[in-house]
């Protein structure tokens, strides 16, 4: 892709705004079990733009995909398909009338080739299958749209953002004018949504129809030709025109109100070193997860963990929490040791821990509010839960817990209450007060409120003087709230930089195995 | 040595691979739709019975083992809707199966308790041919259903790698929501191969009463075949052409006591060799219990894992 074709694209594909959409949505109702996910929902898509869907987690977005794609019906409202009205019974109707869905979590079978993914379903095709024929027939799609791939390629083995153009292919082999991309770039690196990017004009200019599903702002005013705003369920706003969108202006439109996502750093010196990683490796099943890691984190300083999903976040996360013993290297807190001592010996020391899987690793889900803060408290035979009730009504109260009091089963909290719970027990300290936390991917699935209170709640534990270790996928919330950045690539760290200077470009790449040029 | 025997031996080997390569295709089928179908045995019991009583009661081996087959697939049915619409477990409808299918058995046997069928199903003779020293009895002087078993793995082995249907059965098997993502029903497609897995193992238990048994004996007649035909699929990696492989020499296992005893060997106790087939399930079981190893070994990644299309 040179930057001439990019010029091309960012000019208007509907000369007139008289041609017949593509694909419409006329007053959308649906309703789910005690919640109406989409509200008399109008949309609309022409051929050629970039159509952009945004809003919050839970905004009805995804929903209404999913009946723009046959996956669902709606209770009321209809679609039409080039001003005619078409019924979606199910993802094959979709296809049928040209529309396909790219799902956030890729739809392919890691085993077969990518050939062999990219016609699984079709219908056109002879009972025998010809494996060179068909690698031909599929290379011949994806080139004519400038997308490389190779077909004789097992998917198991591509890249994420390979398999993403995969599925993209896949759509397009199918004959998909429309095609909707539901958070395409949640799991991208940012080179990699570049790439996408360009892959989305190409398809524009061949007359392609994209909704483009997101919640992140910036990239949306960059792609999107016209941006349609839903909340609970409602459209609260429309912009037409590239480039006319404003961030702030739909951030508002998104949460309702105005919103303050960049956190400031640490401004304090930072104190004496609480965690001390020595040398740390851990190869599990004769694979290296982690190699010869080393740093600090002191006390009132956060430190950020950032990288791809799956390069060893988690192993370094629970080494640190005792779960895991390394093979080599060491962990300290506050000088002891606490390597192979379990989990029980890091706590005492002062570890906090909030892992990733909140529900599973975190909480107790079929328990109360108050059992699962019992669990990190003094631990007699007895169970002793009237000591505790008046602390956990007052977390609920400090950390702005929606829930019915104490008692309420923590499996009935939304995602960013279940979170404020674990972060309260977390952070308010168990047998011995908190001096490290370990936080892994804090906001993952929250809306856009729920962020913003996890993040003052973390920025409020470092000025309390925690140390934190903050590891997350996603790369913006590490760039704004960490004092050192540490990029984690197969298990290694291949960058560091201070968090005031660093550069997502920099981490992006090293974040994608690239050697930056900041380090030696 | 007497090579006479051996020669016999061989011969048995490859007419006892029958009955493990039918049952064990027919769980190969099942598996690679992502259905763990334990009750194997149970089905082959209850087929094994059933072909006896339509053979006994009509004279025709033929309806007998068209009615071993259907009861088998009726029997996988139970299993179908248990897992696939009801989502249960799998491990325990499969071993609900099993229970269930060899008291079936033993209640609709109780009259032909030792009752020999009247006809049995008769190896071919190719004339001349069948009497090729070594390799006459062994290749030419088998019976109608065990080259048909060949032709059946043979078939399979094409069939799933080098057609359509295949390659959709290999992905729901996999990857069901990419599946159900081309709008191809997982239901219906794990549905078809559990019956059919199903009426191959009801082919394999009814010719192993009419061809091999012909007396009806309900402890002897499977005796555990079922649960060899499920490791044989593990041992086989999920492929047909490795199955025939692995059954002709499991066949040769199972028989290898009674060749052993018939040439006075006795220094292996015969009771250790029979365990052999045993062990080799264990170690499959256990082979399988391990992610790890599940997957080097090819399983299907979604076996035994009841598909729930997820709610956003």
């Amino acid at each position: 892709m040179t930057n001439a074709s990019h010029e091309v694209a960012k000019g208007p594909h509907h000369a007139s705004g008289a041609a017949p959409s593509a694909l419409s949505a006329h007053s959308i109702v649906k309703r789910f079990p005690g919640v109406l996910a989409n509200d008399s929902v109008d949309f609309d898509v022409l051929p050629g733009e970039v159509h952009t869907l945004l809003g919050e987690n839970g905004a009805g977005k995804s929903t209404l995909a999913a009946m723009l794609c046959g996956l669902y019906q709606p209770d009321s409202g209809y679609i039409t398909r080039n001003g005619e009205r078409i019924a979606l019974s199910s993802p094959r109707a979709g296809l049928h009338h040209g529309i396909a869905m790219v799902h956030q979590h890729f739809r392919l079978v890691e085993r077969f080739t990518v050939a062999e993914n990219v016609i699984l379903g079709s219908r056109d095709l002879s009972y025998k299958l010809n494996r060179s024929e068909l690698e031909d027939k599929v290379a011949a799609v994806a080139d004519s749209y400038g997308l490389p791939i190779e077909p004789g390629a097992t998917v198991g083995e591509l890249s994420v953002g390979q398999r993403q153009r995969v599925e993209i292919v896949k759509a397009l082999y199918q004959g998909a004018e429309i095609l909707l991309l539901d958070e395409p770039t949640a799991v991208l690196v940012p080179a990699e949504v570049e790439k996408l990017f360009e892959n989305v004009h190409a398809m524009t200019r061949a007359g392609k129809s994209i909704v483009f599903i997101s919640h992140k702002l910036g990239e949306v005013v960059e792609i999107s030709d016209r941006v349609t705003v839903l909340r609970n369920g409602r459209v609260t706003g429309h912009v037409s025109g590239r480039g006319a969108a404003d961030t702030k202006e739909l951030a508002r439109l998104m949460v309702g109100r105005d919103i303050e996502l960049t956190t400031q750093r640490a401004s304090h010196a930072t104190g004496h070193e609480v965690l001390q990683i020595r040398d740390l490796s851990l190869t599990v099943n004769g694979v290296s997860v982690l190699s010869d890691i080393s740093f600090n984190v002191h006390a009132g300083e956060m430190v950020g963990i950032a990288g791809v999903a799956g390069n060893g976040q988690r192993e370094l996360a629970d080494t640190i929490a005792g779960l895991i013993s390394p093979t080599s290297g060491s962990v300290a807190i506050s000088g002891s040791l606490t390597t192979d001592r379990g989990p029980i010996h890091a706590r005492e020391l002062g570890l906090a821990y909030v892992p990733e899987d909140r529900l599973g690793m975190g909480l107790v889900p079929s328990m109360s509010i108050l059992d699962n803060l019992l669990l990190t408290r003094d631990r007699h035979i007895v169970v002793d839960r009237t000591t505790v009730r008046p602390e956990a009504a007052r977390l609920i109260e400090q950390f702005e817990i929606k829930a019915n009091g104490p008692d309420h089963v923590a499996r009935k909290l939304s995602g960013g209450n279940a979170q404020k719970v674990l972060l309260a027990r977390e952070l308010s300290g168990g047998r011995t007060a908190t001096k490290l936390l370990v936080v892994c991917s804090p906001t993952r699935g929250l809306d856009v409120g729920a962020i913003e209170t996890v993040r003052a709640l973390l920025d409020d534990a470092r000025s309390a003087g925690q140390a934190i270790l903050l590891i997350s996928e996603d790369l913006d919330e590490v760039m704004s709230l960490s004092d050192r950045i540490f990029v984690l690539y197969r298990g290694s760290v291949v960058y560091e930089t201070p968090g005031e200077s660093a550069q997502l470009s920099t981490v992006g790449a090293a974040m994608a195995g690239l050697q930056p040029e900041g380090k030696s | 040595m007497n090579g006479n025997i051996w020669v016999l031996a061989s011969a048995d080997s490859v007419a006892i691979a029958t009955t493990l390569i039918l049952a064990a295709l027919g769980a190969l089928f099942t598996e690679r739709a992502g259905v763990l179908n334990l009750g194997i045995e149970g089905i082959l019991l209850t087929s094994a019975i059933s072909s006896f009583l339509a053979a006994d009661s009509s004279g025709s081996i033929w309806l007998g083992l068209i009615v071993g087959s259907l009861v088998g697939a009726l029997l996988a049915g139970i299993h179908a809707v248990l897992s696939v619409v009801l989502r249960a477990n799998q491990i325990v409808a499969g071993l609900a199966l099993v229970i269930f299918g060899t008291g079936l058995a033993n209640f609709l046997g109780k009259p032909a308790e030792g009752k020999t069928v009247t006809t049995i199903i008769k190896p071919l003779s190719f004339g001349p041919l069948s009497d090729i020293p070594l390799i006459g009895p062994i290749v030419f002087r088998q019976d109608p259903i065990t080259y048909a078993s060949i032709v059946i793995a043979i078939v399979s082995s094409l069939y799933l790698f080098r057609s359509r249907p295949g390659l959709e059965l290999r992905a729901t098997g996999d990857d069901p929501a990419t599946v159900d993502a081309q709008g191809l029903s997982v239901a219906s497609i794990r549905i078809r191969y559990t019956l059919f897995g199903g009426l191959l193992v009801g082919l394999g238990g009814s010719w192993l009463m009419l061809a091999q048994s012909a007396a009806w004996h309900q402890a002897a007649t499977t005796n555990g075949v079922g649960w060899i035909a499920l490791a044989l699929v593990v041992f086989a990696g999920w492929r047909p052409m490795r199955l025939i492989f692995g059954a002709i020499l499991f066949g040769f296992t199972l028989q290898l006591p009674f060749t052993l005893q018939a040439e006075q060997i006795t220094f292996i106790p015969s009771a250790l060799m029979q365990m052999l087939p045993y062990l080799a399930t264990l170690i499959a079981l256990i082979a399988l219990s391990r992610p790890s190893t599940r997957n080097k070994l090819g399983a299907p990644k979604s076996l035994g894992i009841p598909f729930v299309r997820d709610e956003r």
